[in-house]
């Protein structure tokens, strides 16, 4: 004899052909079933387990120098993860080693942008996604005939951890690349922030431009790099980054899916 | 200087500012910005001291300075004596009695809450427990309306929140639907863009306004852009309901921000005179803002100026209340560890935030979410959840499965609003009510009458084969 079915499944389960989202998920009652509220409990596990796994920093070092792309590493004021996730004024400070490491560098060389990649919140991010977008930038940058220092990576940085680097090579552009809290479905998430005249202390969240959710999911390379480009192209222009300075980039080059099948049939 | 002589100690407390920080119960932003008490004596010995503060004292004693601080100015100067006339005899801990007594009631909750200045309020949240805070915004009532009414009794809405991580359209269309099949989106459908650029923000808005004009869905759209953003939209004539802005409780926060008053004021004043609001027997619904707030976010942009996070919270909503707002959202668990480290302090934070705003007159939501970075799961939100809807929350998130695929944090579900519903017997804005059993998504018992896919949406779907 068969039982009544005690779950409904959702019709519209071809939807997720559009969206990471978790739709169509069905339900007991009410409530979820069993097989999703499992699901769900692994991805937060697997994304709890990613913000407590440590960046290599001398593998991301390494790898970039195969690349030909010079690097230094620095840390902040956080010495470890219990301080950096509870004390996010010391992940905006430079150490004290890793100040005189900057201080050992050419002093006299004019620097025009920086560019730094903090562990932040995701290390996974980071290395799934630095390096890679770093060989588009940095030749596009040198091209522009932008003056550089070694891109700095930073253990245990927060975004204005960049301010301090900025401040230091008296740099006009500030660009940090930046591991976002992992989320279930995204737990290798980076986000770009960019801040024109960055200095330690003054340079407040509206100074600074993001660009955020760039992993295999969400925004692409060429798409993250074609807003910075213009992001930095207008700051030239206007003289500062920020609220004051909208990302306007047109978005028609880079073939963005319009159709909607709630609105076209 | 407030003192007192406690278990053979004598405490001192410079001023009212450092008393309020003392006095707030523990949390770690407060450790990090140095202001919170440093024992749990010091703690109780602060509650002591301002449970005996006047009421009137805050009305002369300014925590940030008047001068300088156009937030502090909008507070004493918007101050309304009559309606304070009822308290005003009142200390802090006289207060809390009166609130908890059979003498506060919805009217004269109401009456009074011209008359509340946020310091007030955040003081006698320090000394409430977590049922006298539910207690007491249960007793209070805003009503807002813009195509519905937002925060009759007995009912809670519900955000739906469709974020995408590139803001496809599809992709954003698809948790629509998810979430209107499962009865969600009377208080807005909201979307956070991606990035805050204009032509993304305008196609975003378009878009909600094809589908809510196309499904004659009783509900109002909102793009999460800066103000400044949907200002631009406005000048140009894209269909904007509800303009949106981060706000905090003072004017350095809000500078970091990239607003202050005046340019609220500018949007206010746009968005009224399109007047998209629904036509009710008294009038268009008018209510046409939308403010999210969060404890902690003041500190992070080093702009608390001494003050603790809750009072600091507090006092964004006398920012919001100037702009008569449909909805206030304190997105309580999003800022992370560093301001709430765990559950129970989201939780406690979560209902703090809510009684204050609900006594100062806000329509107040709340989502109740956390990051993975935080001390924090399921079961905590479940037990904010219930709380929060006990207290009579005006209104929650609805996101897919609760996992937000753009901003990454966890927040509630349309399941979960589900639950509480039916827990609670707790029913959506009417006229919402109404479009989903016309549209025989819900059965006239409020229960999803499903599977049979409803016949609006039909087409819509038959398209993707």
């Amino acid at each position: 004899m068969s039982q009544p079915a005690t779950t409904t499944p959702d019709t519209w389960q071809s939807l997720s052909q559009f969206t990471a989202a978790r739709i169509a998920l069905g339900r007991a009652g009410i409530s979820l079933p069993t097989r999703a509220c499992l699901d769900f409990q692994l991805a937060h596990a697997l994304a709890r387990d990613a913000v407590n796994l440590p960046l290599d920093f001398d593998q991301l070092a390494k790898s970039l120098a195969g690349q030909g792309i010079a690097s230094l590493c620095l840390q902040s004021q956080a010495s470890n993860p219990q301080t950096y996730l509870q004390r996010p004024d010391l992940g905006r400070l430079l150490s004290p080693a890793a100040q005189r490491s900057l201080q050992d560098l050419n002093p006299s060389a004019a620097t025009d942008a920086v560019v730094i990649v903090a562990d932040g919140l995701s290390s996974t991010a980071i290395s799934h996604h630095a390096e890679a977008f770093l060989s588009l930038l940095l030749p596009n940058l040198q091209a522009q005939q932008y003056r550089m220092p070694p891109v700095c990576l930073v253990k245990h940085g927060r975004v204005a951890i960049g301010d301090a680097i900025a401040d230091h090579f008296a740099a006009r552009l500030c660009i940090v690349l930046i591991g976002e809290r992992p989320g279930l479905s995204s737990p290798d998430s980076m986000g770009i922030y960019f801040t024109y005249q960055a200095r330690s202390g003054f340079s407040t969240d509206a100074d600074r431009n993001c660009i955020s959710n760039i992993h295999h999911n969400g925004l692409s390379y060429p798409q993250a790099l074609h807003k910075l480009l213009f992001l930095i192209a207008g700051a030239e222009q206007l003289k500062l980054s920020g609220v004051a300075l909208k990302d306007q980039s047109t978005e028609a080059g880079l073939a963005l899916p319009q159709a909607n099948f709630l609105l076209d049939f | 200087m407030y003192t007192t002589h406690l278990a053979q100690q004598s405490y001192n407390f410079s001023n009212l500012r450092n008393l309020l920080a003392k006095a707030s119960p523990a949390r770690s932003g407060d450790y990090l910005a140095g202001v919170a008490a440093s024992s749990h004596l010091e703690r109780v010995a602060a509650q002591w001291v301002l449970a005996d503060v006047p009421l009137k004292q805050f009305l002369t004693e300014a925590v940030v300075p008047y001068e300088t601080d156009e937030v502090t100015r909008l507070i004493m100067d918007g101050h309304d004596r009559a309606a304070f006339a009822a308290i005003s005899h009142l200390t802090v801990g006289d207060f809390r009695d009166w609130l908890l007594s059979e003498q506060a009631t919805t009217e004269t909750l109401t009456a009074i809450a011209a008359g509340l200045t946020p310091e007030m309020v955040a003081a006698v949240c320090k000394i409430m427990r977590i049922q006298d805070l539910i207690l007491v915004a249960k007793k209070c009532r805003v009503i807002t309306r813009f195509r519905g009414t937002i925060g009759l009794e007995n009912r809670l809405s519900t955000r739906l929140q469709p974020n995408h991580p590139t803001d496809n359209p599809a992709g954003v269309a698809a948790s629509i639907l998810d979430g209107l099949l499962y009865g969600c989106g009377d208080a807005v459908i909201g979307i956070n863009p991606a990035s805050d650029n204009l032509e993304a923000t305008t196609r975003l808005l378009v878009m909600l306004n094809d589908v809510i004009e196309r499904y004659q869905i009783p509900t109002q759209a909102c793009v999460l852009a800066h103000v400044t953003t949907t200002l631009q939209a406005m000048a140009q004539g894209v269909p904007v309901d509800l303009v949106f802005q981060s706000i905090a409780g003072t004017q350095k926060a809000n500078d970091s921000f990239g607003i202050n008053l005046a340019l609220l004021q500018e949007a206010h004043q746009a968005a009224l005179s399109l007047q998209r609001g629904s036509q009710f027997a008294d009038g268009i619904g008018n209510n046409c803002m939308y403010f999210e707030t969060g404890q902690g976010s003041a500190l992070s942009a080093n702009a608390h100026q001494g003050m603790d996070q809750q009072t600091c919270e507090a006092r964004a909503y006398a920012v919001a209340r100037q702009f008569k707002p449909l909805l206030v959202n304190t997105v309580v668990g999003f800022i992370g560890p560093e301001y709430l480290y765990d559950g129970k302090q989201i939780i406690r934070a979560g209902l703090e935030d809510h009684f204050c705003g609900k006594l100062l007159g806000l329509p107040m939501g709340c989502d109740i979410c956390y990051t993975n970075h935080a001390e924090a799961d399921q079961d905590d939100m479940d037990m904010l959840l219930t709380q929060f809807a006990v207290a009579g929350g005006t209104f929650i998130m609805g996101v897919p499965g609760a996992d937000d695929v753009m901003l990454n944090y966890q927040s509630t579900s349309f399941h979960d609003a589900l639950y509480i519903r039916q827990v609670l017997g707790l029913r959506p804005a009417p006229e919402f009510e109404a479009w989903l059993q016309n549209n025989q998504i819900f059965n006239h018992h409020n229960q999803l009458s499903r599977p049979e896919l409803p016949a609006l949406f039909r087409s819509a779907l038959a398209s993707q084969g």
